[in-house]
């Protein structure tokens, strides 16, 4: 009986027994582990509806949590742009989004021969502080007409277009109430 | 486009490009490149449609298409002109089309001179400032206009109203012939000016076969008219030239003749490389505008609000509300502080005075004038044309804050780059300060992208970011509360604007994270003007559509081309009703702007009488009974204004337009297929050379653009052209994998797997000219810098016959750096620094070079191998000045 058992569990004896899946594709060839498994999607926590961040296609993503982790990342059906379609690099933007990512501040002084570490807060108030003496610097109130400038030619900035609209908003808005007007981003490139 | 058409964006929508009967996909391998957009063009072919590309690679766009047509890179505009003249020729154009809706039958000045009488020049040219005075390419004013058009008495411009090209000075009262047979119209003038770009001009200039030639012409004509349509794909291909601009004005000249705009199934499809680049101009991070394209103010010329609107504002068509625009922008940057007393606080805007592009303040950086740098999600140490002048800025800053998920090559360009490989410099000698910051991805944060197609689409938090990590709007938001706070004591006047400056953004989360939504709801825009309404629950009210802007200080606005995004309290980006659920045009996904429309011009769908030209192409149209414009699309146009308005002189600029006008940005309602304003570099496009080009000009004694920007200094020489020691054309291009310079493709083990290395593809016939071996390496060599990438072999890469001689191409993928997984040399490394003038573009698409068997030498050899190969290319002359050539 026993025996009997064994062989029967033999996938090549399953899959010649199981007209319905005679070539072997489905449940006749599954091992205990394997008919064990479950899709990452289906014991994700939440799924939030998101857009793929590489090109201007703009794909339609649902990002799955599970635990405050991103666990999978597909297509979106309901776009009507993409219906549930990614290419490679959208497919592969769960890596994007958790595989080797820094997440300390670096900092590198003057001539410095090495990365050291830095405190974010006071990261934030270096760059505070070297943005107000580079304007202070590097301020220009009239060219040589007379005519009014009331900018720094002493910052630049580039970036833009793998940010949120929102974000570039705001950088527009600071930029220019510090007067400071190099501020560029990849659509010239 | 915005010269064109009045706005500088996608004309319709990725899904209609299914409804095109033909599509020609040129200066884009949109399979590869937009794979997943592409699925469209395929729906169109399975529907029927003719798909042809025109590309000098035989690419997985040109497997699918019927008809891959080799072109040689930087000759496009002899291949559209050629196609342009087709059309003329033959008089194949849509003539109801052109006589209504564009510019064909307005008389052109008799001061013009085109560059078939100044051999490759048109008249106003100054040698000595290498720019044009437009005055002679006005149109031709049946009466004097009072006091003198603007426009005129300038040095020619660039266009800054992306999204409305249209410089001010039309008063609707020019010479026409409706009959287009004037000699001095513009249809005339179009047709002699491209008389001369034949079949066997086309085949000389392009290396296209006469018959390949006709083919296309003949798919195009075939499906072009009142029955069908034709549309136009194009990327960077195109955008990448020292006459880029140029390039996307000729296939607007043919679009509009053939009558393809406004239509479903036409159209010019602008495909854009980043999530929101469409956004990042839209809401600029760019030197010479400000939100909704409106421009800096200029020192000297808008020396205030007064003079900057009389400088700018339409006569007719949607940007005579200018001033609506930008006093509502002034509202939201300044808030209370901006009254009618203080010009709303323009004064406390910073002002331009040249190109201040990001070329020049890497050139700044070099110079010592610019100190301190912000480079936030980009890589220009490899992602920009000749990336050693990057790094030599870079390496000469004070300070230099990065913003990205890892040490990409412009953060570690100070112990690791071909410079330190070379010995050209040494880490202790570098003195920027670098701050590296981790950034949150999109999965960490909300906020909305702009999309190829003006598309809005929200994509929301899905788990915080770790560690140090934070979304780029909480660095600015807290760098500018630190900024504010440390000056908030301050007395000097310049620190009143960033005092001023509205700030108060809600916070939210566990890191203070401000609300995306407020900053989107700002940029909507909204009436100061408090509704006790309960359904809006007081308070201030957003608006809903840019025609509610005032410009009386009474609506605040951030952004007025997205004003609606936010209407009725609602994030209309976040709207994801499900595509199977609506009708094709899915107008409750996300949130196109402007007002939502999907298709631009729609109105020119419709005939001048405003019923559909077809059945077929039936899009948008007058509804005598209700009144109004109806269809499946939201009306570009004034809803209720029938399509026999006559145009009202005295009513708002909007009315002044006649209802037959589909381009509502322009001043004259029309499509310009001559455009006497808004081009520094010619109201018509010519076929000029590449900068560095292997091949004389076979139109015209001008060799390469005359207005292209150059920089002959060191590090940036620049290959002479026609010249042995240069004899090859290469070109950049992306791989499906890789995503631009690298950044955000090089660090993943899937994707590095699937594209591993560095390589070029040659033909046969280049390959043993040059005795290459498939697999092994190559070293490339221009007079920036030389790289070694592994040789592909393949007859995707033909040669071309130009007459008596064959031109040979090479093809690069310049996804690659040095850090990272996959690593190999940066093909940008090779390209020189010179820039379109229109809008400072690098021709990155184009350059060309020598080839050899065998990899690159290491340390200072390689600086010598280039050096010497420059100079033996010289003969030994110093370097000179490019412009000359």
């Amino acid at each position: 009986m026993k025996m009997r058992k064994l062989i029967a569990s033999w996938p090549a004896v399953r899959q010649a027994t199981n007209l319905a899946d005679w070539r072997g594709m489905g449940r006749t060839v599954q091992s205990e582990r394997s008919a064990s498994l479950e899709p990452r999607t289906d014991t994700a926590d939440s799924v939030v509806r998101s857009i793929c961040p590489y090109c201007a296609v703009g794909c339609g993503q649902r990002v799955f949590v599970k635990g405050g982790k991103v666990t999978q990342i597909e297509g979106d059906p309901a776009s009507p742009i993409s219906r549930g379609r990614l290419c490679p690099k959208g497919s592969a933007s769960k890596q994007l989004v958790t595989h080797g990512r820094l997440s300390k501040v670096r900092y590198r002084r003057p001539h410095g021969t090495e990365w050291e570490d830095l405190d974010l807060d006071t990261a934030m108030d270096m760059i505070a502080d070297r943005v107000i003496k580079t304007r202070a610097e590097t301020w220009q109130d009239v060219d040589e007409n007379g005519d009014r400038l009331s900018r720094t030619m002493g910052i630049a900035s580039l970036g833009g277009a793998t940010l949120d609209n929102e974000e570039n908003y705001l950088m527009k808005k600071l930029y220019t109430a510090l007067g400071a007007i190099q501020i560029e981003n990849q659509a010239r490139i | 486009m915005g010269a064109s058409f009045g706005r500088g964006a996608a004309t319709g929508f990725q899904q209609d490009l299914a409804n095109a009967d033909c599509i020609v996909i040129e200066g884009s391998n949109m399979a590869e490149c937009h794979p997943v957009g592409f699925q469209w063009v395929m729906e169109a072919k399975a529907r029927g449609a003719t798909v042809i590309h025109i590309d000098p690679r035989f690419t997985r766009t040109s497997a699918v298409a019927d008809q891959h047509v080799p072109i040689r890179s930087g000759s496009d505009i002899a291949f559209l002109g050629g196609l342009i003249n087709y059309v003329l020729q033959g008089g194949h154009d849509f003539r109801e089309y052109v006589v209504a809706y564009t510019n064909a039958s307005v008389l052109v000045s008799d001061d013009f001179q085109d560059t078939e009488d100044l051999d490759g020049l048109f008249s106003g040219y100054d040698p000595d400032k290498r720019s044009y005075d437009t005055k002679t390419w006005q149109l031709a004013h049946r009466r004097p206009p009072a006091g003198s058009p603007a426009g005129a008495e300038k040095a020619s411009a660039g266009y800054q109203h992306g999204s409305g090209g249209a410089s001010p000075g039309f008063d609707g009262d020019y010479e026409m012939d409706p009959t287009l047979e004037d000699p001095r119209c513009v249809y005339q003038v179009l047709k002699r000016h491209f008389a001369r770009y034949t079949p066997e001009m086309v085949e000389r200039t392009c290396g296209i076969p006469e018959d390949q030639f006709r083919k296309v012409a003949e798919a195009l004509v075939a499906n072009s008219g009142p029955e069908r349509t034709s549309a136009f794909v194009y990327s960077v291909g195109w955008t990448h030239h020292t006459v880029g601009v140029q390039y996307i004005r000729t296939a607007s000249i043919l679009q509009l003749l053939l009558g393809n705009m406004g239509r479903p199934g036409g159209g010019i499809m602008a495909l854009r490389g980043h999530a929101s680049i469409q956004g990042s101009t839209d809401i600029p991070t760019l030197y010479n505008l400000l939100p909704g394209y409106l421009t800096m103010p200029t020192a000297g010329r808008d020396n205030n609000l007064r003079a900057y609107i009389d400088d700018q504002i339409g006569q007719a068509g949607f940007w005579g509300h200018l001033d609506a625009y930008i006093v509502s922008l002034l509202k939201a940057y300044w808030g209370d502080a901006a009254t009618p007393e203080n010009d709303f606080g323009f004064d406390w805007l910073p002002a331009v005075n040249g190109d201040h592009s990001t070329y020049q303040s890497v050139l700044g950086m070099i110079d010592g004038t610019v100190k301190g740098y912000f480079i936030v999600g980009e890589n220009p140490a490899t992602g920009t044309a000749n990336g050693k002048l990057q790094r030599m800025g870079l390496a000469n800053l004070d300070w230099l804050v990065v913003r990205d998920f890892n040490e990409i090559e412009s953060a570690a360009f100070w112990h690791d780059s071909p410079e330190i490989e070379s010995g050209e410099l040494r880490t202790e000698d570098i003195g920027t300060e670098v701050f590296l910051m981790p950034a949150a991805a999109h999965t960490e944060k909300d906020g909305s992208f702009t999309n190829t197609q003006r598309l809005l689409q929200w994509h929301n938090k899905a788990v915080e970011p770790e560690g140090d990590t934070r979304s780029d709007l909480w660095f600015y938001f807290h760098l500018g509360r630190i900024i504010r706070d440390k000056l908030a004591a301050s007395t000097d006047p310049r620190d009143i604007p960033v005092r001023n400056v509205t700030w108060d953004y809600p916070t939210e989360g566990q890191w203070d994270d401000p609300s995306a939504e407020a900053v989107l709801r700002e940029i909507n825009g909204f009436s100061l003007i408090d509704d006790p309404d309960s359904s809006h629950g007081g308070g201030k009210v957003p608006v809903s559509s840019y025609t509610e802007l005032k410009a009386d200080g009474s609506t605040s606005s951030g952004c007025w081309i997205y004003a609606g995004v936010y209407a009725d309290g609602v994030n209309q980006a976040n709207r994801r009703k499900p595509g199977s659920e609506q009708s094709w045009v899915a107008p409750e996904w996300g949130w196109a702007w402007p007002s939502n429309r999907r298709i631009l011009y729609n109105r020119a769908s419709a005939r001048p009488d405003g019923t559909p030209w077809s059945e077929r192409k039936k899009y948008v149209w007058w509804d005598e009974d209700a009144g109004k414009w109806t269809g499946l699309d939201v009306p570009d146009f004034v809803a209720t204004m029938r399509p026999d308005h006559p145009g009202d002189p005295d009513g708002p600029p909007e009315q002044r337009l006649p209802g037959t006008a589909p381009f509502i940005m322009q001043q004259d309602g029309l499509g310009w297929l001559y455009a006497p304003n808004g081009l520094t570099d010619g109201p018509l496009p010519t076929h000029y050379e590449p900068h560095e080009s292997p091949v004389a000009n076979p139109l015209y004694g001008v060799q390469s653009s005359p207005l292209r920007q150059v920089f002959d200094r060191k590090w940036n020489w620049s290959n002479p052209p026609v010249n042995a020691g240069y004899p090859y054309v290469f070109c950049t291009y992306r791989l499906t994998e890789h995503h631009t310079a690298g950044g955000m493709s090089r660090g993943l083990p899937y994707l590095s797997e699937l594209q591993p290395e560095f390589f070029c593809e040659v033909s046969p016939e280049l390959a043993a000219e040059r005795n290459l071996v498939h697999g092994e390496y190559a070293t490339i060599i221009t007079a920036r810098s030389a790289i070694e990438a592994r040789v592909m072999v393949t007859d995707r890469v033909t040669p071309l016959r130009l007459g008596d001689r064959t031109v040979h191409q090479i093809g690069l993928p310049y996804h690659w750096g040095w850090r990272g997984l996959a690593t190999g040399d940066a093909a940008n490394d090779l390209l020189p620094g010179v820039l379109d003038s229109n809008v400072h573009i690098p021709e990155q698409k184009v350059a060309s070079c020598d080839i050899m068997p065998g990899r690159r030498p290491r340390g200072p050899a390689l600086v010598k191998l280039v050096e010497d190969h420059y100079s033996k290319a010289m003969d030994g002359h110093p370097p000179a000045h490019s412009t000359d050539w």
